[in-house]
């Protein structure tokens, strides 16, 4: 019904540069996060596709028609806003009822459509109340209960559970792709929090400094990040990287020998902190423990590896003592390989 | 924050309401003291005296409608301003700055640019007669004239007036976030269903101080009328100066002051109820 084609979109704010040709195509019914620190530009991404700011150059095509130049109502689109932006004078009713209104749908309709959006999230009982008396989730659902009600052919969304506490964040996400899967709108997502993008999202495309650094699946960003910005953005704790020196294409690690996809010089080791085994010493990389921090479902140990710092998870039956020095085995299949110079992995076949 | 010295607010609260209950309830005391009393005796005369007058009539009529007349274009002058100067990105400051300039001038000196304006030797004949319009000078302001001079003071009002309306809107108009006008244009608001079902609605509690304000300050017109009309445009504000100043009657001067306030307080009431606030509804 509505893919989406975003095609080298570039934005200036006077002298500054807040996306630099940016291209991603999005299927019908996939839900899609534009994930990256704050200030990357997803805010104004979004804001170009919904037709809110108008791009400096570049094209969006929604259902393979180009909507550069269409007012926002005119590309079947519906928003909702980090602050939720529900409207704080109407009831919730009216304010589900809003978009359908604007389309002077008849009452009959509007009433159906309204009951059908508040039944998915849950929020008939407050239909008459208004949004002030809310807490921040139910006013949350309220916002997308609004944007579902008109159907749309794509649904962004804009941080739309930042705004929660922890607990609640939890519980909205899992309800979201519930609701989301439900509906089969294709949705475009915008999140710095990469549990968020992981969880709910059919691909992630990272955004790094205005451009559009790795699209896929989570597994795939997790696994095989595109740079070290991606590996470093994505997973809790965040990848380690490990400088090592390189001779006649291998790299040694204690023991272990790994085939790399450089001949000499420096090569960067891209690990996963919850992909190495305990050994002894001498094994595999040694890590000097600084800190060791048993969080009930694993072990965390902060130190250093080759000099340089680390993070890793052992399973929570270990114990490991502050300033004890452990050896680690690494597993061949989860390790990437980076460029030191450039940042960027090589690919993964390697 | 410490509980041990619970009087420290009242301390710090109280020259302040000395201050009023000495400059403000004192003084309005006297006055409705003054206004319902003959000789230190309670009596109606005065107000008898004021009702009776040729020109209270006249005075409360033109103070009617000048404010009629003036209110509600201030209101939709400054909601326009506000809205214009709200989708601008550079200069805003400069345009809110020249906006507020009729502010920073007396009304009595507002009243004499007007005057230097309309006056039979004023620019606007000779800008009518350099035109060929009119063929010699034209008296605007007499009471003879009296569309043309109610329509002068108007003027002359709406111009001096508007800025602290528009003020406060602009106030009311940075409080809305734009997100709800961004979400309402998604949904397929155009710009006028916008302003009318998200804007206004949003902007009601500075609409109210607007409208509060502004009507009271109407019903007290004075030194603009009296600088262009004098009591060719007799207002309430007008008979009591003259009762005062010319009559050396301070019991009828009061009356009318009494007159004032009970206006300018059924006005406020009626605009709590009309332009009703429900916190409930805001954001
Ligand atoms: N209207 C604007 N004028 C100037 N700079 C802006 C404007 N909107 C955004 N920016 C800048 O563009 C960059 C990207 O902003 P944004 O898209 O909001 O980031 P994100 O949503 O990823 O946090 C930021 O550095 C921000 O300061
Ligand atoms: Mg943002």
């Amino acid at each position: 019904m509505a893919n989406i084609v975003i095609d080298n979109i570039k934005k200036s704010f006077g002298a500054f540069q807040a996306l630099k040709g940016v291209s991603l195509t999005i299927n019908d019914g996939e839900f899609v996060s534009l994930l990256g620190p704050s200030g990357c530009g997803k805010t104004t991404l979004l804001r170009i596709i919904a037709g809110l700011e108008t791009s400096t150059s570049g094209d969006v095509r929604i259902g393979e028609k180009s909507v550069i130049g269409l007012l926002p109502k005119d590309r079947g689109l519906a928003m909702v806003f980090q602050n939720y932006a529900v409207f704080p004078h109407m009831t919730v009713y009216e304010n589900v009822a809003f978009g359908l209104r604007m389309q002077k749908a008849d009452d009959a309709r509007v009433k159906k459509q309204v009951e059908k959006a508040a039944g998915l999230l849950h929020i008939e009982p407050y239909l008459d109340r208004y949004p002030n008396k809310l807490s921040g989730g139910q006013r949350q659902r309220v916002a997308v209960a609004r944007a579902l009600a008109v159907e749309p052919g794509v649904l962004l969304m804009d941080e739309p559970l930042s705004n929660l506490d922890a607990l609640l964040r939890l519980e909205m996400r899992t309800e979201l792709k519930t609701v989301l899967q439900e509906a089969g709108t294709t949705t475009i997502y915008v999140t710095h929090d990469q549990t968020e993008a992981m969880g709910l999202s059919d691909r992630i495309a990272v955004v790094h400094d205005g451009r559009i650094e790795q699209v896929g699946t989570p597994v795939e960003v997790y696994n095989n990040p595109a740079t070290r910005f991606v590996g470093g953005f994505i997973g809790n704790p965040p990848m380690n990287f490990i400088t090592m020196p390189v001779t006649g294409g291998q790299v040694t690690a204690g023991a272990q020998q790994f085939a790399v996809p450089a001949q000499g010089g420096d090569i960067v080791l891209g690990l996963r902190g919850e992909t190495v085994e305990r050994a002894p010493t001498g094994h595999g990389l040694d890590m000097h423990v600084r800190v060791a921090e048993p969080m009930g479902s694993h072990l965390l140990l902060t130190g250093s590896i080759l000099g340089q710092p680390a993070r890793v998870i052992l399973p929570a039956t270990e114990t490991v003592k502050n300033g004890e020095t452990v050896g680690l085995t690494l597993d061949p299949r989860r390790l990437t390989w980076l460029s030191p110079e450039s940042g960027v992995s090589y690919p993964a076949a390697a | 924050m410490t509980q041990s010295k619970p009087w420290i607010p009242y301390a710090l609260i109280l020259p302040s309401v000395v201050f009023l209950g000495l400059l403000f309830v004192v003084p309005l005391v006297q006055t409705l003291w003054l206004a319902v009393s003959d000789n230190g005796t309670p009596s109606l005369a005065n107000m008898t005296t004021m009702v009776t007058d040729l020109h209270f009539g006249r005075s409360v009529l033109n103070t009617f409608l000048l404010t009629l007349a003036v209110v509600p274009v201030q209101i939709v002058m400054a909601l326009t301003m506000g809205s214009m100067v709200a989708k601008m990105n550079g200069g805003r400051e400069t345009i809110l700055w020249i906006w507020t300039i009729p502010l920073g001038i007396s009304d009595l000196a507002a009243g004499m640019v007007w005057l230097s304006i309309l006056q039979n030797t004023g620019y606007l004949n000779s800008i009518l007669f350099g035109l060929g319009i009119i063929e010699r000078q034209t008296a605007w302001l007499t009471y003879q004239t009296p569309v043309a001079l109610f329509i002068g003071i108007a003027i002359a009002e709406i111009w001096r007036g508007t800025a602290i309306v528009m003020i406060i809107i602009v106030a009311g108009l940075n409080q809305v976030p734009k997100e709800f006008k961004e979400a309402a244009e998604i949904f397929g608001a155009s710009p006028w269903t916008r302003f009318t079902r998200i804007t206004l609605p949003l902007i009601r509690p500075a609409l109210q101080s607007a409208l509060i304000l502004r009507t009271v300050l109407a019903f007290e017109v004075f030194a603009v009328v009296y600088a262009l009309g004098g009591r060719n445009f007799p207002v309430l504000v007008g008979e009591a100066y003259n009762w005062q100043n010319q009559n050396q009657n301070y019991g009828v001067a009061a009356a009318y002051a009494v007159l004032i306030m009970v206006i300018s307080l059924a006005a406020t009431l009626v605009y709590l109820k009309a332009v009703k606030v429900d916190p409930e509804r805001l954001p």
